[in-house]
């Protein structure tokens, strides 16, 4: 334990030293000010380290300390709330320490010290625990937190002490002498196990109509969401934080922008959870490793998210875990691959990209825990594609692995059409399954209000071709009408301001009854054309107006209400008025 | 300190040097030239077996027999009260012929990331008179918002505009302008010189000049010595300052040689794979944080290489700063200033500094209408070109007619102009006058009740209810949801 090399090398993030002979992944301290830093490549007595933090004014012969372990995180009650950095330094207490900047070389505990937590104990002396049971129980924020045997720990209880207790004092004693505290210390890089996985067939709500209604994702799913610069990607996100119904939520703002993250800070605080009236800050996790701060913790960064997300997971809760943006990740690891001279490969990214993306999202899924609950962990990871072209590695490796997939469209966000979400290209894998759930629990008439849907922004764009060539006003008065209609979609319907305290959210209820009233106005409408009602007439009727403010009033659902039964008279008249 | 005299390789802009004591990765290197003359550099790569150091004027004159002196320090820039008004050289030498800096403190040019944690969402409407700005792509204090340009198109006349009219409305804050030039020519230099001369603005600015013809390896420590005097001078003398740098381009064409002179594997176009990270580094000393009374706002020029917006220095700066604004060669062709394309620009803060309280309260939603209808009046520009204008309806006919009066009338303002942020959603509602009323699908109904020309005019002056056609239900309760609100 502890011995002691020296620097042989510094280039950058990359620190070669010697007289040391780790393990990989190893954590080892750096130089004077013991900088942490992990280990690589191992080249003989020369092991390779990616530091942590900046290493300028670091000189060859500076002592390199060995720990003997890899980077471990702490798991325990004060999670939640807090905002880490890449290697869960807790932001709030480096700035107590250091001021506004992050000096480095800074070090704080994970997990507070002298908080005292009530914990009430659910083992007594006598009982067998295996890895992963709960022994006891307490109040983190307004989340019960289950406190866990270590997955790789178990025993027979020998003694128990309930009370106030800080994360780090005894609350079980086994008979093989093992202590068992409310906080432990997993490897951030390995998956914590579970017994075996199930299939999603629940949706993660959202709140967003396109997401929710057309492309909808299931707890325990992964969905990635890519889009070039300005389509919306932070902002979905975000929307997603802030409204889906998961029970905890793991934020990682990796290689962004550091007033991203500052909005993140003051807006969850302000926000209450539609479901529990709590604030949102208190379920969230936040990760904030921004584009300035040292790229190994950016690497390390979304490993730090999943592990806590896992962490939650055993207890037996839906996490959902944002990472904003993969492509950054993935960038910091082409940075450190490019400083270790490892042959490169498509567009310069390291040759194991793709097995890193998909073990990340593989630590995703709705499984079986240890301890007989059963929890879930829905990953979204944002891809920022160079140019905005889909077909760079980074999207192309993701692609394969998620199963949903939400496509940020630059023409769209030109436009000012929010979500920025191409309908055309986006696809989940998960509606089918997820059928059986809409139909129990929101409108049996669900399936065909979707198809419906679909099919007819389908037949939009074909048309639009078309009137591209020859102007809408040679295109016979039916063709028009269904443009007319998919227009009312778009703009009614998908479009959708994540500013606007009413339209931000929309439960699955009033998701459907919005797009019933369109399909009801599209019926009558029909009806109307085949009457031989002006396309003018139809198209403009008055209660359409009322239709397109609908989803702004906070008294909504009284309004579509009245609207599905206004709509097909209103119609009928114009009937009358035409002949 | 020693001389060391064991150069063993020099190529292009990197000299090797061996057997030397261990010496820091960063540190400041000074070259002794056989006649005398010192160069500058610092240390890119450090082992005990050899030191890599990157040369800042360039490695003409050095040879073999140099001589190498490690410093002991990495780069720092000395910074007072007094550097106000001061005309630098790229490396932080006076060109104004006055005395060198006497330093108040000597600060590292690479500083330290701001922990997020200490940062607070930049909020401050800055008006800067333009209203393809203020109207559409708001500016707030801390907001870093590059111009993507081209050769030959006016952004220089657009960040002087922006550096002359720039305010925070009710205010009369301390502000100063730091403002680095990278690889610019003179006369471009002369220009941004002579307008803050004209200006008085020069009293208040701290230049940083790394012209066309200086080392080009110098331009990777310009923008830090700027952005360290700006942190000064915003973190610790309270100011408001305004970094405007310019041409990122030649900065990042910088970076490509020295990677390019160290063998490593080039990533996009031949740029190296941490250039993201690189101006990252820039662009992240922007903003505002807790307790400090001062910002820093940065406008980065950049030329965008054939006009591709994709190409790697816009689009990994995209990915950082926080909106950018685009310029069009079309708009300029057609003798339209300042030649912004709207649809390609955005600013992501403009919505935490816009609205009641802060501009006004119809702000948001008149400016989503513009964008939407503009985006409809140019997509039925194509299907004219093909179809003609005769096969357009009536609808469509107006939308196109929005399309051209929006160019002419809110794009199109005098490079003097100083329009109020009234004045631009005035015009705004002008403009959107001329398209039919129940087509303004994104306005909420209270707010085309208080401010739409045809209401104005009706209902004001005399009165009685406006004879409106669209949205005869929302009426009643316009005027008690309009005031409040905070």
């Amino acid at each position: 334990m502890n011995r002691k090399g020296e620097v042989y090398r510094v280039a950058g993030p990359v620190v070669t030293a010697k007289g040391i002979s780790p393990s990989m992944s190893d954590v080892v301290l750096v130089g004077n000010e013991r900088l942490m830093g992990e280990v690589i490549k191992i080249m003989g007595d020369q092991s390779v380290i990616q530091v942590y933090e900046e290493t300028s004014g670091i000189k060859p012969g500076e002592p390199i300390e060995e720990t003997g372990e890899a980077m471990m995180l702490e798991l325990g009650p004060g999670l939640l709330g807090t905002v880490y950095d890449g290697i869960q330094r807790p932001l709030s207490v480096l700035m107590e320490k250091e001021g506004t900047f992050i000096r480095r070389g800074a070090t704080a505990n994970g997990l507070d010290r002298e908080t005292k937590w009530p914990i009430s104990i659910t083992v007594k002396p006598g009982d067998q625990l295996k890895g992963g049971d709960i022994i006891a129980e307490t109040k983190e924020k307004n989340v019960v937190h289950r406190i866990m045997v270590p997955p790789n720990l178990g025993g027979t209880v020998a003694q128990v002490f309930p009370g106030e207790k800080t994360v780090d004092e005894v609350i079980v004693k086994l008979t093989n002498g093992t202590e068992l505290r409310p906080m432990h210390r997993w490897p951030v890089r390995v998956p914590r196990p579970a017994t075996g996985r199930l299939m999603p067939d629940v949706p993660l709500t959202t709140g967003q109509r396109i997401l929710d209604t057309m492309f909808p994702l299931a707890k325990g799913g992964t969905a990635a969401i890519p889009g070039g610069f300005g389509t919306g990607k932070t902002v979905t996100q975000q929307q997603l934080a802030k409204w889906s119904d998961a029970d905890i939520v793991i934020y990682v703002g990796c290689g962004e922008r550091g007033n991203e993250m500052t909005e993140v800070l003051t807006e969850f605080p302000a926000l209450t959870d539609p479901k529990t009236g709590d604030a949102l800050i208190n379920r969230t996790v936040l990760i904030a490793n921004t584009s300035n701060m040292p790229v190994a913790a950016r690497e390390a960064s979304v490993y730090t998210g999943v592990t806590i997300a896992e962490y939650y997971r055993d207890m037996g809760y839906d996490v959902s875990l944002m990472a904003d943006s993969t492509s950054r990740w993935a960038e910091a690891m082409k940075e450190i691959s490019s400083r270790l001279e490892e042959m490169p490969g498509e567009e310069g990214y390291p040759a194991y990209l793709s097995s890193r993306l998909s073990q990340f999202y593989e630590r995703g899924g709705r499984t079986n825990n240890l301890n007989g609950t059963r929890g879930s962990i829905s990953i979204i990871g944002a891809v920022s594609p160079a140019g905005g072209d889909f077909s760079e590695p980074v999207t192309q490796n993701t692609l394969r692995i998620v199963k949903v997939f939400w496509a940020l469209d630059t023409k769209l966000r030109e436009r000012r059409h929010f979500p920025a979400i191409n309908w055309l290209t986006s696809y989940s894998l998960y509606s089918q399954t997820l059928e059986g759930w809409y139909q129990d629990n929101v409108d049996p008439e669900w399936k065909q209000l979707r198809e419906w849907t679909m099919s007819l922004l389908q037949k939009e764009a074909e048309l639009l071709e078309i009137a591209q060539l020859v102007g809408t006003d040679a295109m016979p008065k039916e063709q028009r009408l269904t443009l007319e209609m998919a227009r009312m979609v778009r703009e009614i319907f998908l479009q959708q301001s994540a500013f606007h305290e009413v339209d931000t959210y929309s439960s699955m209820k009033r998701q459907f009854t919005l797009l019933n009233c369109i399909k009801i106005y599209s019926d009558a409408a029909a009806a109307a054309l085949a009457r031989n009602v002006s396309l003018h007439d139809i198209a403009s009727l008055p209660i359409r107006t009322e239709l397109t403010r609908a989803k702004f009033e906070k008294d909504m659902d009284t309004i579509l209400a009245s609207l599905a039964t206004r709509i097909r008279p209103e119609m009928e008249k114009l009937k009358e008025a035409a002949a | 300190m020693k001389d060391y005299r064991t150069i063993t390789k020099i190529a292009g802009p990197l000299i090797f040097v061996e057997k030397t004591d261990p010496v820091m990765f960063g540190e400041i290197a000074n070259i002794l030239l056989p006649d005398g003359t010192v160069k500058r550099g610092q240390v890119l790569d450090t082992s005990r077996d050899q030191v890599v150091v990157q040369i800042f004027e360039g490695t003409a004159g050095i040879g073999i027999s140099s001589g190498v002196r490690f410093l002991g320090e990495t780069l720092k820039m000395p910074v007072s009260r007094d550097i106000i008004g001061r005309i630098l050289s790229g490396s932080g030498d006076p060109l104004d012929g006055g005395p060198p800096v006497i330093p108040d403190k000597k600060l590292d040019i690479n500083g330290s990331a701001i922990n997020p944690y200490a940062r607070e969402s930049p909020k401050e409407f800055i008006q800067t008179g333009i209203s393809t700005i203020d109207g559409t792509n708001t500016l707030v204090r801390g907001q870093k918002l590059p111009i993507f340009s081209g050769s030959g198109l006016p952004h220089n006349e657009m960040a002087l505009q922006i550096a002359r009219q720039a305010k925070v409305l009710g205010t009369g804050e301390d502000f100063a302008v730091v403002f680095a030039a990278m690889g610019i020519t003179h006369e471009e230099a002369e220009h941004f010189m002579d307008d803050f001369e004209r200006t008085g603005a020069l009293k208040r600015a701290v230049v940083f000049l790394n012209l066309a013809d200086d080392p080009a390896i110098e331009r990777l420590i310009t923008p830090r010595l700027a952005l360290t005097t700006a942190e000064y001078l915003a973190f610790d003398l309270d100011m408001h300052v305004l970094v405007i740098m310019t041409d990122i381009t030649n900065y990042c064409e910088a970076l490509r040689q020295i990677g390019a002179a160290r063998e490593e594997v080039p990533g996009r176009r031949g740029y190296p794979g941490y250039m993201y990270t690189d101006l990252a580094t820039l662009y992240e000393r922007a903003g505002k944080v807790k307790g400090k009374k001062g910002s820093i706002t940065q406008i980065p020029i950049l030329s965008m290489p054939g006009d591709d917006i994709t190409h790697p220095i816009p689009d990994l700066t995209a990915y950082i700063t926080e909106g950018q604004i685009v310029a069009s060669r079309e708009l300029h062709m057609g003798g339209i200033y300042p030649p912004v394309n709207v649809s390609a620009s955005l600013s992501r803060l403009m919505n935490a500094g816009i609205g009641p309280g802060m501009t006004r309260e119809d702000h948001k939603v008149v400016s989503d209408q513009l964008y939407a209808a503009y985006a409809r009046g140019k997509d039925l520009r194509g299907i004219v070109a093909i179809v003609g204008k005769e096969s357009l309806s009536e609808k469509d006919a107006k939308f196109l007619e929005f399309a051209d009066l929006f160019e002419k009338r809110f794009i199109k303002q005098d490079a003097n102009e100083n329009r109020t942020i009234e004045g631009t959603l005035e015009l705004s509602w002008e403009l959107l006058n001329s398209i039919p009323e129940d087509e303004l699908s994104r306005i909420d109904a209270k707010f085309i009740q208080k401010y739409h020309p045809a209401h104005r005019s009706a209902a004001q002056p005399a009165k009685q209810a406006p004879p409106g056609k669209a949205a005869p239900k929302a009426k009643a309760p316009a005027p008690k949801t309009a005031p409040q609100k905070k």
